[in-house]
């Protein structure tokens, strides 16, 4: 059994990496085709000053002035050596870059993903019991509502009810403004987090919620829920000992497999709450020409999403008796 | 509220809903080919109103009217939408059909390419290849078409495989008959319901995924008056409390995409034998 989960991983790293180094190659000749002129987006509005022997020494720094198919030669060996070059915006190396902002995004992402996760499944539990009522029938409405819904847009009625009217949370960024880095407390982070964080919850509770709901109206409709109740177990009894192991892991591994919508979801959050992650960044990189950063963070979103499709898969063989003894293999 | 109503049975409230959501789009797009461009000039005698009976949407700080700006902005959504979701269901059918039929090799590439296209976030597909393209219409509707496939492609995969072990199309293919005739006269058919009502599906998060995309700065130019543009904009007001700027043209994009979505949801029940009965 443990030869075959082994199996399982090294299965899917190899894939992992397969899939990455593809994804690289398709990157590379898109950005390559972008009509951006990266000296131009680097150098910005002080291009007139630029000559063209300026602009040739540039070119030659960032190695431009190669045919792609060599450059992509020399990310790829600079890669394996772990050199992932240097942000043109940043000023710093891409590693250092993506680091420092994902664990800021990190921070967002968890505890959205926590709240949409527990609420999400709350709620689709709740639809589930009073399947048929008006209750369920609002639930269901509002999730429904909620999957039509624009994240950013949310995030904006949030500023204003929240930061602008109500005046409970800051209008934006990470840390408080006009204060050293060093003295910026972690409770502090934790307020500018929390309004992004609820935004980027609220459309990630739709998905987790319906589902969870289908799932215990089927197993509700099970022929040993039926014998539960003709022994006379209670709803909740029920619920507590058929439904909710049941239920649980769809929604657990549901969580996990939407890391890609999380990700799409914090970019958008942080650019509408000027949160320093690392979705900002990718708009920044973007917007700017900053080929290495935007190359790197694409990557980077990539194995995210395979490290969450890969966790929800481990689980699924771990956590599930059938799977684990083998029966379903 | 229900009480007020009478009681629908499910026909009736589906026959409502339909209605409803085709009327809806309907005003909308009508609105948008009737409705003149004078809203969109700058009027500095009427700038940063509120919401009243003459602007019921507001005004934003050129005196424009939201109002119309909010109903082309939807109908250029609309426009991107429809075509982003028609040319992803197309490609989604050519994939799906050729996975099916033309055997393991195909199909593995196929796959393989399913797996590749929703390895990375949609989000930041569409930003690197909107990015590629230089930005405006065409490089968000090209960014929104190679990202909505795969899902599509699996169903209509999935369906082809059925269908092909069917036993009609295993006597037809005994009778002598070609490949194309197979994929043409017998699966095809069996696949446009599916393909029709799945790129209506589709049509939705494409509405989406273009107006976050031009909201983040990547999509149609800061000229035209898509959603995406008035809500990036309204955030340089919305600390001064001119909150109408964001909260009434969100609000009619969710209300479109809601329709579209009621629309395509009720279609899939009436084309699904299981269900259209009830």
């Amino acid at each position: 059994m443990n030869k075959n989960l082994l199996l399982f991983i090294l299965g899917k790293l190899l894939r992992m990496t397969g899939l990455l180094i593809c994804l690289s190659i398709i990157i590379f000749w898109l950005m390559s085709k972008s009509p951006i002129d990266p000296i131009q987006a680097y150098v910005g509005a002080d291009m007139m000053l630029v000559g063209p022997e300026q602009r040739q020494q540039i070119m030659e720094y960032w190695g431009l002035n190669e045919p792609p198919v060599e450059r992509f030669k020399h990310w790829l060996l600079a890669v394996s050596r772990g050199d992932l070059g240097t942000s043109m915006i940043y000023r710093q190396p891409v590693l250092q870059v993506i680091k420092e902002r994902f664990t800021a995004s990190l921070a967002l992402m968890g505890m959205a993903w926590l709240l949409s996760g527990v609420f999400g499944f709350a709620l689709g539990v709740l639809a589930g019991v009073k399947q048929g009522t008006r209750l369920d029938g609002m639930i269901k409405w509002y999730c429904l509502t909620l999957a039509s819904t624009p994240g950013f847009w949310l995030g904006l009625l949030m500023l204003v009810v929240f930061a602008v009217w109500l005046g409970w949370f800051p209008v934006g960024l990470g840390v408080p403004a006009g204060v050293l880095q060093e003295n910026v407390s972690w409770l502090d982070r934790l307020y500018h987090l929390i309004l992004p964080a609820i935004t980027l919850s609220i459309t990630g509770v739709a998905n987790v919620a319906l589902h969870t709901r289908q799932k215990l109206i089927d197993v509700l409709n099970s022929d040993y829920v039926l014998f539960a109740k003709a022994r006379g177990e209670s709803n909740w009894t029920i619920f507590w000992r058929h439904g909710l192991r049941n239920v649980a892991l769809p929604a657990i591994t549901l969580q996990f497999a939407s890391f890609g919508e999380l990700f799409g979801g914090s970019v958008l959050a942080e650019q509408v709450f000027s949160y320093p992650g690392l979705g900002q960044a990718t708009v920044q990189a973007g917007l700017r020409g900053d080929l290495p950063l935007l190359l790197a963070i694409a990557l980077f979103s990539a194995i995210f999403i395979f490290t969450g499709n890969f966790i929800a898969d481990l689980i699924y063989r771990v956590i599930d008796p059938r799977i684990r003894e083998g029966e379903l293999l | 509220m229900t009480h007020l109503l009478p009681r629908l049975n499910r026909r009736q409230q589906f026959v409502a809903g339909t209605a409803v959501s085709a009327g809806i789009l309907g005003v909308v797009i009508l609105a948008g080919f009737l409705m003149s461009s004078d809203g969109l000039v700058t009027n500095l005698a009427a700038r940063h109103l509120s919401p009243s009976w003459q602007y019921p949407f507001g005004t934003d700080w050129l005196g424009r009217d939201m109002l119309a700006r909010t109903i082309k902005g939807l109908n250029l959504s609309l426009g991107v939408g429809l075509l982003a979701a028609s040319l992803s269901g197309l490609i989604a059918l050519v994939l799906g059909l050729a996975a099916g039929t033309l055997g393991k090799g195909v199909d593995t590439v196929v796959t393989w390419l399913v797996d590749l296209a929703l390895g990375m976030p949609h989000l930041v597909v569409i930003i690197l290849i909107a990015f590629a393209m230089g930005g405006g219409a065409k490089g968000v509707i090209t960014g929104v078409m190679l990202t909505h496939w795969p899902s599509l492609t699996r169903v209509i995969r999935a369906e082809v495989l059925q269908l092909r072990s069917a036993e009609y199309v295993q006597i037809s293919r005994r009778l002598g008959k070609s490949n194309w005739w197979v994929a043409t006269r017998h699966i095809l058919p069996h696949i446009l319901p599916q393909l029709f009502v799945g790129t209506l599906l589709l049509f939705p998060h494409a509405i989406l995924h273009e107006a976050a995309v031009t909201f983040l700065g990547f999509g149609l130019s800061p000229h035209q008056p898509a959603i995406g543009i008035i809500l990036s904009e309204s955030m340089s007001y919305l600390s001064t409390g001119m909150w109408w700027l964001a909260f009434f043209p969100g609000l009619m994009l969710l209300v479109v995409v809601r329709m579209v979505d009621i629309l395509g949801d009720n279609l899939r029940q009436l084309m699904d034998p299981h269900s259209a009965h009830q």
